[in-house]
């Protein structure tokens, strides 16, 4: 058990098991985001309110829910690479947040798309879309943290750094940010209150965010080999995979 | 040599002023930003006391964030290019103490001197009188919790040749929070309601940075020196 752990902080072990996992977690995604979006935009019941708007829901909240999780994820790789120096670490932390970035544009995309036929406008400053939003900028700020360092071992501190104390910040923002809003006004964002999911609409819906679950890691592996290549390229290890390929 | 922590903190504070105030143009300039980008939205906007009633909390508080965002930068520049940061990272005192105690400074050349201001800009934007005891409370617990938060982001960038644009892009987002209950409180004081609510929230955001943002300023410090 500690064997196959210490292998992880190891950057040819972990070029190789990302080469084994990435093909598996894709068709995975391959398999769960088809049953999805097929259940989900053809078989599901339109919605009695929304009608067939609500769709756009089977990709909204999977991403929403992705960039969240991918920059929590992206802050505790960046922690790992910090406290014990595992340089790999921060290659995963390196490799998440542009991924966690493109969720969070495309949860924010999704969301004015669908706020256009509900709320009868692209934008809405609805807590949720703002909190989203600042997200975004979090995202931009670490990553161009760690590309403004010419030392790359001090960007990816720094930027650990930065998204750690980030990851303190995301609740206080997302509560102070719902907590502004329900101040001002309700009306608009009081329609997004629906009721509960039947089964039929929710079966489609958790089989996407498994899915974009597994979509989410399946690029990480891809993206990880790229990272990992690239900082190691010194060393001979990458010379000779370089050499078979 | 035997310091106790407060000798320390004074020790350091006082160095800091003395060299603030050694160069009052380095003083002045951030408030005389305020006051600029203070009357850029009147004459924006309209001259219409009624309406710039409903503004003038928020634009009191993004000129308050913009212009302590501009003194930010100078917090560890001058000391990191003349080499005076590494000394003090290596003479043997906790390096924590002297990260809060530039800090405070900075609190006190931007944060206290603008809340000293505010009631000049708030008098101007129409904000009554009886609004002002919850604007400056706001604005004190704001303007400090932000000058931890920016110790953070300078410390982060501090090695940086074009730090400024990242260091506003890395605490503005940190931030959001502090505009809003800030805004809030002025908000609510000015319409008649209680503004406990949002200064609670306002002095919780304080503690919180002043307890945490030294050691990770101190962490981003070392960070960038090493």
């Amino acid at each position: 058990m500690w064997n196959w752990f210490y292998k992880l902080a190891s950057p040819p072990y972990v070029y190789r098991l990302a080469a084994v996992l990435a093909p598996w977690l894709l068709g995975g995604a391959a398999l769960c985001i088809g049953y999805g979006l097929v259940d989900g935009l053809v078989f599901a019941p339109p919605d009695y309110q929304q009608g067939d708007a609500f769709r756009i829901i089977y990709v909204h909240a999977p991403s929403a829910w992705l960039s969240l999780s991918a920059y929590t994820l992206m802050a505790v790789a960046g922690g790992i690479g910090l406290i014990w120096r595992i340089k790999i670490g921060h290659a995963v932390a390196a490799a998440a947040a542009p991924i966690g970035a493109s969720f969070t544009v495309l949860a924010l995309l999704t969301g004015s798309l669908w706020g256009r036929p509900m709320w009868g406008t692209y934008w809405a400053w609805d807590p949720r879309l703002t909190s989203e939003l600042i997200l975004l900028f979090l995202y931009v700020g670490v990553m161009s943290l760690r590309s403004a360092f010419e030392d790359p071992g001090r960007g990816d501190r720094a930027a650990a750094l930065l998204a750690i104390v980030g990851v303190i910040n995301v609740p206080i923002i997302h509560y102070s940010v719902q907590w502004w809003n329900s101040l001002h006004q309700g009306a608009t964002v009081a329609k997004f209150a629906r009721p509960s999911m039947p089964g039929s609409m929710l079966w489609p819906l958790l089989s996407m965010l498994l899915g974009f679950m597994l979509f989410f890691g399946g690029v990480l592996c891809l993206r990880l080999r790229g990272e990992v290549l690239n900082r190691e390229r010194q060393s001979s290890w990458v010379r000779e995979v370089v050499r078979a390929s | 040599m035997n310091v106790g922590a407060w000798q320390v903190l004074s020790l350091m504070l006082r160095r800091e002023m003395c060299l603030y105030f050694r160069r009052p143009d380095q003083l002045l300039q951030p408030l005389v930003f305020f006051l600029i980008v203070t009357a850029l939205f009147p004459l924006g906007l309209s001259p219409q006391l009624s309406l710039l009633r409903d503004m003038a909390p928020a634009v009191l508080w993004v000129a308050a964030l913009l212009s302590a965002l501009l003194s930010l930068e100078g917090l560890f520049k001058g000391d990191a290019e003349d080499g005076t940061l590494e000394q003090l990272a290596l003479c043997g005192q906790p390096l924590g103490l002297i990260v809060a105690a530039k800090t405070l400074s900075h609190w006190l050349v931007s944060g206290a001197a603008l809340v000293i201001m505010s009631p000049l800009v708030a008098v101007a934007l129409g904000i009554p009188r009886e609004a002002f005891p919850a604007m400056l409370l706001s604005l004190g617990l704001g303007t400090l919790t932000l000058s931890w938060l920016g110790a953070i982001g300078a410390g982060l960038t501090v090695g940086l040749r074009r730090g400024s644009v990242l260091l506003s892009l890395i605490v503005l987002p940190l931030a959001m929070p502090l505009l809003i209950f800030g805004a809030g409180a002025t908000d609510r004081a000015i319409s008649g309601a209680s503004a406990a609510g949002p200064l609670y929230f306002l002095a919780a955001l304080c503690v919180l940075t002043s307890t945490l943002a030294p050691f990770a300023a101190t962490a981003a410090l070392r960070i960038t020196l090493e």
